[in-house]
């Protein structure tokens, strides 16, 4: 092949990934970074300024519910990652042949159906006159029925539930590849369980447990259905809000602003995120 | 090499398939509307005797309006927005064209309304809507529970805790506000009286809270909570509570004391609209009285059609007066168009409710 013929290849590859890049990615960012700073004066005249940006930290409501939703993301990965870690462990190191086949499949055959409908799944379980509700009553351990839907506790159980493959996947990859020598070893010099996992599993998993972390966390905290549907009244998520501007309010230049800070802010959580484990993106990201 | 001038050729012909099918499409009337006002039955009517194939987008106010602006007033024909909502939005966003009442058959509308949206649709001398399909918001209680719930307030009693649905949107706002007494129609143009309406209400809104099982956001969803028996008492729309009194006698929608909230849907043409003709096609066909009558038996709204009601089904027309006596009637307190500003106001209100603990 000759050098003309592998830059037009190259090109004819790139194409595709770059107009995605600009035309849906870096346009819309921009188009919306601009809106963020437009102050409406009134029905026809626009001004640019930081208003909407102040609104965010005056009115309390907002600030609120984002250190809410951050608090909640950050808390949702963790469980995820408590409950992926053991599942990833048996899937990548003790199961065999085709019961790994299968049980990898287990793990993704939730995700085949949509998101609204895994929401629906955990409403109709957990609702008032639903299955867990009617179960407890039929076993005589509650008088009556028993609401378990809308709170906090339900939005994190959805919440986890679809993260969960996206723990799973990162952490059997890295895990995977780990020489079972190094366990032996750490056993040879004395170590208990606590301090194999410390120190020899944990380090060796270390990009994969980040990598994990980033995507549950990024999804969660921009997930819109699971916390409007399962968490009623109290329910407050920072995408419900920009929702609300952009769609309910008409306030895009509101809705813009919120969408910003949730980009600077999520992306800097995550930066941090990556400091403080000592990880970088490219190793993270293989 | 061979195998790329194939894919190229085949990639060619595909476009080229896509593009001459665009053509020879038959007309089309891209309709944008909240559910049960296009019944299917009805729309299959249509097309038979029009040939356009109409093409049904399912929304709420906001959602419509939120879709025109994006686009400056294109992507849709013909729009059913509430007559309140027009005028404000119109000022701001200019979405919408004047309605041409000369190719509105009129007579087959009840004239009281059409001057009615006439007048609340109207800038700088023109109309900007039809009335299509009117309703009352009130509320929908279980006979367990109707003589504690009579008025919206009633919903904090505590005799309902948790068994409570309400919407965070401006209706619940208004209905509050009569019920405690205020008249925030009144001060539409006050913008410092109104604040202080809001205010007031929002503390009622925080206060009951705790009643509240779970804000509702879509119509089936709230009628699922009614009918598992979840909820007892909510603030909802009359076509919703009679339809449940079909399934069960023991619900029904009652006018509160303060009086049900009466809206109009209207028919508005958007600026961009790409078949007006289809547009108008399809408002002087669907307010024919049989025709007008189907989509009240559909969606539980009665229509501004004349003469429709006697083709409406007999439960409906019953359940409709077991819920107005002439006084509820004449109660129901009928939205004027808002002056644009004020749903930010209501917006951060709402927002301050959703937020509070």
């Amino acid at each position: 092949m000759n050098a003309s013929a592998s830059r037009l290849s190259l090109w004819l590859l790139l194409t595709p990934f770059l107009l995605w890049i600009v035309l849906l990615v870096l346009v819309p960012h921009l188009q919306m970074l601009r809106v963020s700073f437009q102050v409406r004066e009134s029905w026809d005249t626009l001004a640019w300024g930081l208003e909407q940006y102040q609104n965010f930290f005056s009115e309390s409501y907002y600030w609120r519910t984002f250190v809410r939703t951050g608090v909640m993301s950050l808390f949702t990965t963790f469980l995820t990652l408590l409950i992926a870690f053991p599942i990833a462990w048996y899937i990548a190191r003790l199961a065999r042949g085709r019961s790994k086949g299968i049980l990898f499949l287990a793990c993704l055959i939730p995700f085949w159906a949509s998101e609204l409908v895994r929401t629906y799944g955990w409403m109709i379980l957990l609702r008032e006159s639903g299955l867990f509700s009617s179960w407890l009553q039929a076993l005589g351990w509650v008088d009556g029925p028993v609401e378990m839907l809308y709170n906090d506790v339900a939005v994190i159980i959805g919440l986890v539930y679809n993260g969960l493959l996206f723990m799973v996947v990162p952490l059997v990859t890295t895990l995977d590849g780990m020489d079972e020598n190094l366990v032996e070893a750490g056993y040879d010099l004395g170590g208990g369980h606590a301090t194999v996992l410390r120190e020899v599993v944990i380090p060796w998993a270390m990009p994969g447990i980040v990598s994990g972390c980033i995507v549950v966390f990024m999804l969660t905290l921009g997930s819109y259905l699971t916390p409007i549907l399962m968490g009623g009244k109290d329910s407050a998520w920072f995408t419900e809000q920009i929702f609300t501007q952009f769609i309910t309010r008409f306030n895009w230049e509101q809705g813009a602003a919120l969408g910003v800070l949730l980009l600077v802010l999520s992306s800097l959580m995550v930066w941090l995120g990556l400091k403080l484990t000592g990880q970088s993106l490219r190793k993270v990201m293989g | 090499m061979a195998l790329r001038k194939t894919r190229i050729s085949a990639l060619a012909t595909l476009l080229a398939a896509t593009t001459a099918s665009g053509n020879l499409l038959a007309e089309e009337l891209r309709l944008i509307t909240w559910g049960g006002y296009a019944p299917d039955e009805v729309v299959a009517q249509f097309e038979e005797e029009t040939g356009i194939d109409v093409q049904i987008t399912l929304s709420n106010n906001e959602d419509m309006i939120s879709k025109l602006r994006a686009t400056g007033g294109a992507g849709f024909d013909l729009a059913q927005p509430s007559q309140d909502r027009i005028v404000g939005v119109q000022r701001q966003f200019n979405i919408y064209k004047p309605i041409d009442y000369s190719r509105v058959n009129t007579d087959q509308l009840q004239p009281s309304m059409v001057k009615a949206t006439q007048e609340s649709t109207a800038l700088n001398g023109q109309s900007f809507g039809v009335p299509s399909v009117w309703g009352t918001s009130g509320l929908i209680v279980h006979n367990s529970v109707a003589d504690t719930v009579t008025d919206y307030t009633d919903l904090c009693d505590p005799a309902v805790a948790g068994k409570v649905s309400y919407r965070l949107k401006r209706p619940t706002l208004m209905g509050f506000a009569f019920a405690m007494g205020m008249d925030p129609f009144a001060a539409y143009n006050d913008r410092d009286e109104y604040q202080s309406i809001m205010a007031k209400v929002e503390d009622k809104l925080i206060d009951c809270k705790a009643n509240v099982k779970t804000y509702w956001t879509g119509g089936d969803q709230l009628l699922s909570l009614l009918r598992t028996g979840e909820v007892t008492a909510a603030m909802a729309w009359d076509a919703g509570g009679w339809k449940l009194n079909a399934e069960n006698p023991e619900i029904r929608f009652v006018a509160p004391e303060s009086g049900a909230l009466g809206w109009i849907d209207t028919f508005a043409i958007p600026r961009r609209s790409e078949n007006e003709e289809a547009a108008y096609k399809w408002i002087n066909f669907v307010m024919q009285p049989e025709i007008a009558a189907k989509i009240t038996n559909a969606s539980g709204n009665f229509t501004a059609s004349k003469g429709a009601d006697e083709f409406v089904k007999a439960e409906l027309r019953d359940a409709y007066r077991l819920s107005f006596d002439d006084e509820a009637i004449n109660n129901i307190k009928w939205y004027p168009p808002v002056p644009p500003g004020l749903e930010a106001m209501e917006g951060q209100v709402l927002d301050r409710v959703q937020a509070a603990n």
